[in-house]
């Protein structure tokens, strides 16, 4: 089983990264309105686990590790390998 | 040199630490005795406190101090400050102690995203921790920086929380990183861990352009002292 972690700043947080990429996009002519930088984590679990436990253990990870929840959300997938 | 027993105090050592033998030289410099200890050891030596100090733990991976809350030491400080032991983060340690969950908050990438390397202005907003005893109220202090993610953080919640509870120990005069409230400095509600991002370490000599960082270092020197036992 395959899983993928995205891990984005929340709205509100300030994001250097994004504002720099966003306007280094515009200096390029792009008509950008707004970017910003998260993170992407591909998981390999065990082709025998559960899949609805696998989902609570990303949680899991999620929140004890993958992203600081004070300031970062994050998306779940799980697909099979 | 102070009077009274040379107080014991630990200094961790995670695998990209540089701010360690620093930490340990002004601290023995205010009077301490010093202990480095690796991170892989599972127990800390009898100490009267502990800082963890600057540098790049675990290259920053991930997030800085991420990983090195994971570290088989951090255990041992987590139990220590538990107790009540004095724990002091300086920079990368300030980081490590928001990630272990010590220290409220969290440290993120400066807001004009360069890396920071200068003299700040600092005010000391509380004198009646363990960190900033000899220093006045509202002392202005000079103490270098050098970071890429010092920009405190915190929610409008927890801001007002700290506000209220008076955790700010130390604000900036001329905010180098973005953190909101100026926050340079702050304390856990029990008041006996600190984290900062400015480096007091660096700043205990006239040959370093500022001896202020020894107000810190000597309040922590002082309290560390006062919680040794003496010796029947």
């Amino acid at each position: 089983m395959r899983a993928t972690v995205l891990v984005r700043p929340k709205p509100g947080i300030l994001d250097p990264q994004g504002e720099a990429v966003e306007s280094s996009l515009r200096q390029l002519g792009f008509a950008v309105e707004g970017a910003r930088i998260g993170r992407v984590v591909d998981l390999e679990l065990a082709d025998d686990a559960d899949p609805d436990n696998a989902r609570a253990e990303l949680e899991r990870m999620c929140e004890q590790l993958l992203a600081n929840p004070l300031i970062e959300s994050y998306e779940i997938t799980v697909s099979p390998r | 040199m102070s009077p009274g027993p040379r107080p014991k105090i630990a200094v961790v050592a995670f695998p990209g630490s540089n701010d360690d033998r620093d930490a340990a030289l002004a601290l023995e410099g205010l009077g301490a005795e010093t202990a480095l200890v690796w991170h892989a050891e599972p127990a800390l030596p009898d100490v009267a406190g502990v800082v963890l100090p600057g540098g790049f733990s675990y290259g920053d991976y991930l997030r800085c101090g991420a990983i090195a809350r994971f570290a088989p030491v951090m255990r041992a400080v987590t139990c220590f400050a538990a107790e009540g032991g004095l724990v002091l983060g300086i920079c990368n340690g300030f980081q490590v102690l928001c990630e272990a969950g010590l220290l409220p908050g969290t440290l993120c990438p400066n807001a004009s995203l360069s890396f920071v390397c200068r003299d700040v202005g600092l005010v000391v907003e509380r004198t009646d921790t363990p960190f900033s005893s000899r220093c006045e109220p509202g002392q202005p202090l000079t103490i270098p920086v050098k970071h890429g993610e010092g920009c405190y953080f915190a929610d409008g919640d927890l801001l007002a929380h700290l506000e209220a509870t008076g955790q700010i120990v130390l604000r900036y005069t001329d905010n180098p990183n973005g953190s909101i409230g100026d926050i340079a400095a702050v304390t856990n509600e029990a008041g006996n861990v600190l984290g900062l991002m400015p480096h007091p370490e660096h700043a205990v000599d006239e040959l370093l352009g500022s001896r202020d960082g020894r107000l810190i270092l000597g309040s922590l020197v002082d309290s560390a002292r006062e919680r040794t036992a003496v010796p029947a």
